[in-house]
């Protein structure tokens, strides 16, 4: 993956963990990488007073040991929380956000996938009725993936119903699991997102939500922030999917979302395939932001 | 617009602490760049830009001109404004249509941009303007993309040229050059192409844009970009450039709460500029760009430039020059003045046009709790009185104030508030109409009236003030003239529309009317540059 990105931010650090010693230039390169890899001013001053006393503390003059330290630093952030999906409830509903083009309905087509290779059923929910054609995208991974799909009846019918019907369906029928689209909606819409507070509201009359799924561009900047905070207000975020990870965008953002919010990452999109979906796992995404 | 809301507010508190400084030392200035950086970073500016930018700003801020100028803290806002508008691309651009027809528009951008939702917003607003847009459905890749172009084609009503069903099917390349050969035989003046959404770093998928490129030579190739991208739009737009080389940029989702950096990175690395935002999910939600006046928006002065547009397209201006005649002559009536409420809220949500008023940032808390059904409301009271009441309100007595309040479903108190306001309202219009100046400060004139009948009146007041839109008419050219007092009667509309509107339009009208005289300064200086 970091071979075919023009930028990366191990790309950026490798010049500067070749140098001999720790010098000014070393900690300026490093907060310059830190922000272009989307940390934000406050995360990225946070992780550099950090380093500076570690670095001061074992009297280390050695870049490689910052590299490791970086490394490790960024590692303990993530697994401060558990990344772990809870799935147990019969059926386990899981109500997919998140703001416009951030590849929810593709996210969807891929856990289906996903769920559905290891033996699970799986009925996704269409209650993204306002978009044009997002019905009938679904439909399409919902094929791909092996799983059952209920649809609005009309354009523009309540989502909540939508919801509704397909938690229902997956009653009726012993279905496992439960996944529901929800509509792209821009934080700053009230209204729209009044409308998830419905959704959910409606859809826990027939039982608890075993999942909220926020999904997070990782192109996105500092904004996601404010969408992160924005969503678990209103849908009550369990957990936060980070796609399209497989650009050059490293997402450092979701740092600072999973500290000041205290929600973990789930699930991390890497590519348009229907098996690039994983679990996340902080090793391993705190190996590829450093290298 | 909430577009850079955020951005506006961090530099507006730091502008807060330099206002108060008569002498600015070295230190003020390295503070406050400081401030400015992070700020930046924080609004998602690409880093490298953010460095050039604030080495600008400290060069300049330190130079001569700021030692010199009456107000240093002034000159500095003067200098961001100035150095944001070089950024974000100088002077807006218009799309370039082609001499022989048709004119090849092509899309490009990252997937989730908003292509092909713009694509329709694109077709729509050329439509309006007498073309005959075609839409190309050359996004093969999505599943259902080509679906949702059709859908998107129907509603913004222009034809569609879709012979592929997609998912994955199908020759991108041939569907966009037998789009163009389509449209030539149907005689569309404009072709759309709807490309696949791709990262900037498959090289196999910027090949095919590339390759769609050449097949069609298009006029124009818009890179469409998400406002709420961070650092990575560098890479990207870099990426975008390299590959299919666009010749504008399409700035979506500027609805949100994004800070909106992406504009400033991608206009100032690919020196390409920014043609037009994209603000909502209606396919109306679409304007040209205008650097200048987001430069205005981030450091809130406002875009009074907008906002007379908007109230342009929605004031007949024959209505506006009746009412403001029978201003003069004392004859305004109820009825007028609930035409004229009909008439700004044909102008759309008011709480859009506050937004664009200078200080705008400041009152933002009001503008959330501004409730649009107040108008409603006061319509609904006049709308429950008899023709005669509407002409002659001295007519009504106790007993005819209760009907009213029981036909309209309020309270005898609102009734009454409504005609103490209409009678301060027509009191003091008639001043302002024969060319006086209100005598409530922040208390515009009527919505509407301000366009059409007054400017000739106001202007004349102006020009015995100061040289001022002489100077004025240099940079706004074909405005000129015209072009501030009207600002002053759109912004006072808005403001005004407070004493139609009841008692919670009040806050923010006091605000949004009566900005601090430092402010009306920088805004006559932003105007007047």
């Amino acid at each position: 993956m970091a071979e075919r990105t023009p930028w990366s931010l191990s790309g950026a650090l490798r010049g500067m963990f070749t140098k001999k010693t720790i010098d000014a230039d070393t900690w300026d390169d490093l907060e310059d990488a830190l922000l272009q890899a989307d940390f934000g001013p406050t995360v990225t001053d946070a992780v550099i007073t950090d380093l500076r006393a570690k670095v001061a503390k074992y009297n280390t003059t050695d870049p490689t040991d910052l590299q490791r330290m970086l490394r490790e630093g960024i590692e303990e952030r993530l697994s401060i929380l558990d990344s772990t999906l809870t799935l147990s409830e019969r059926p386990a509903v899981v109500l997919v956000v998140g703001v416009n083009g951030v590849g929810k309905t593709t996210t969807i087509g891929k856990f289906a996938k996903f769920l559905h290779t290891y033996g699970r059923s799986v009925v996704i929910g269409a209650a993204d009725t306002f978009r044009a054609g997002a019905v009938e995208q679904l439909a399409t991974w919902a094929e791909r993936a092996g799983a059952q799909i209920v649809k609005p009846q009309m354009t523009g019918q309540d989502p909540a119903s939508v919801a509704f019907q397909t938690v229902e369906k997956a009653k009726n029928e012993g279905i496992e699991i439960v996944l529901i689209d929800t509509a792209g909606r821009l934080q700053t819409k009230g209204g729209l997102m009044d409308e998830l507070t419905k959704i959910r509201r409606v859809v826990e009359k027939q039982g608890p939500i075993a999942e909220v799924l926020l999904v997070l561009d990782a192109t996105t900047g500092q904004n996601g922030l404010a969408q992160a905070e924005a969503f678990i207000e209103h849908a009550g975020v369990t957990g936060l999917v980070l796609t399209k990870l497989d650009g050059s965008a490293r997402g450092g953002f979701v740092l600072a979302v999973q500290e000041k919010t205290g929600i973990p990452i789930k699930l991390v999109g890497q590519g348009e395939g229907i098996n690039d979906l994983t679990g996340f796992t902080p090793h391993v995404f705190a190996q590829k932001l450093v290298g | 617009m909430a577009t850079f809301g955020n951005l506006s507010d961090r530099l507006a508190e730091t502008f807060k602490n330099l206002r108060t400084k008569g002498k600015l030392s070295a230190a003020d200035v390295d503070g406050t760049v400081r401030e400015i950086r992070r700020a930046l970073l924080d609004a998602d500016v690409a880093l490298e830009v953010v460095k050039e930018f604030t080495g600008k700003v400290r060069e300049r801020a330190l130079g001569d001109e700021v030692s010199k100028a009456l107000n240093p803290a002034q000159q500095v806002v003067q200098i961001v404004n100035d150095e944001l508008v070089t950024i974000l691309g100088g002077q807006q651009r218009r799309l370039e249509f082609a001499k022989k027809p048709p004119t090849i528009i092509m899309l490009a951008g990252l997937q989730g941009a908003g292509k092909t939702t713009l694509a329709g917003k694109l077709a729509k607003w050329l439509a309006k303007d007498g073309h005959t847009p075609l839409l190309v459905a050359a996004d093969l890749q999505r599943p259902n993309a080509v679906t949702q172009l059709e859908v998107v084609a129907k509603q913004a009503g222009v034809s569609v040229y879709a012979p592929e069903p997609g998912n994955g099917v199908g020759d991108p390349v041939k569907v966009a050059r037998d789009g163009v050969k389509y449209a030539l035989q149907k005689v569309h003046d404009v072709v759309i192409v709807d490309t696949a959404g791709r990262l900037g770093v498959d090289a196999e998928l910027m090949k095919q844009a590339a390759n769609i490129r050449k097949a069609i030579d298009p006029d124009e190739v818009l890179f469409v970009i998400d406002a709420m991208i961070g650092q990575d739009a560098v890479a990207t737009a870099k990426a975008f450039q390299d590959g299919v080389d666009f010749t504008g940029v399409v700035l979506t989702k500027l609805d949100g709460d994004a800070r909106g950096g992406a504009a400033l990175s991608v206009a100032s690395l690919t020196g390409r500029p920014i043609m037009f935002a994209s603000t909502g999910e209606g396919l109306d939600d679409f304007e040209p760009f205008h650097p200048d006046r987001m430069a205005g928006r981030i450091l809130d002065l406002g875009d009074i430039l907008t906002l007379i547009e908007q109230a342009q397209g929605a004031f007949d201006e024959d209505e506006a020059r009746k009412v403001a005649e029978k201003f003069a002559t004392d004859t305004f009536t109820l009825d007028d003045f609930l035409g004229q409420m009909q008439q700004l809220r044909n102008m759309g949500s008011i709480k859009k046009m506050m937004s664009m008023l200078p200080g705008a940032g400041a009152m933002k808390q009001q503008l959330e709790n501004f409730d649009e059904r107040e108008i409603v409301r006061t319509e609904a009271i006049i709308q429950s009185m008899t023709k005669l009441e509407r002409t002659t309100p001295k007519l009504l007595n106790g007993s005819r104030r209760l009907r009213i309040a029981k036909g309209s479903g309020s309270t005898v108190t609102e009734v009454n508030q409504l005609v103490q306001r209409f009678e301060q309202a027509a009191k003091m219009m008639k001043t302002v109409a024969k060319g006086g100046m209100p005598n409530i400060p922040g208390m515009g004139p009527i919505p509407g009236a301000g366009y059409g009948g007054k400017p000739k009146q106001v202007a004349k007041k102006k020009g015995s003030k100061s040289g001022n839109p002489a100077k004025r008419a240099a940079e706004n050219a074909a405005l000129a003239s015209g072009v501030k007092p009207a600002g002053e009667n759109a912004k006072a509309d808005v403001g005004g529309s407070g004493f139609g509107l009841g008692s919670s339009a009040q806050p923010g009208k006091g605000k949004a009317g009566g900005p601090t005289d430092e402010e009306m300064a920088a805004l006559q200086k932003m105007l007047g540059r």
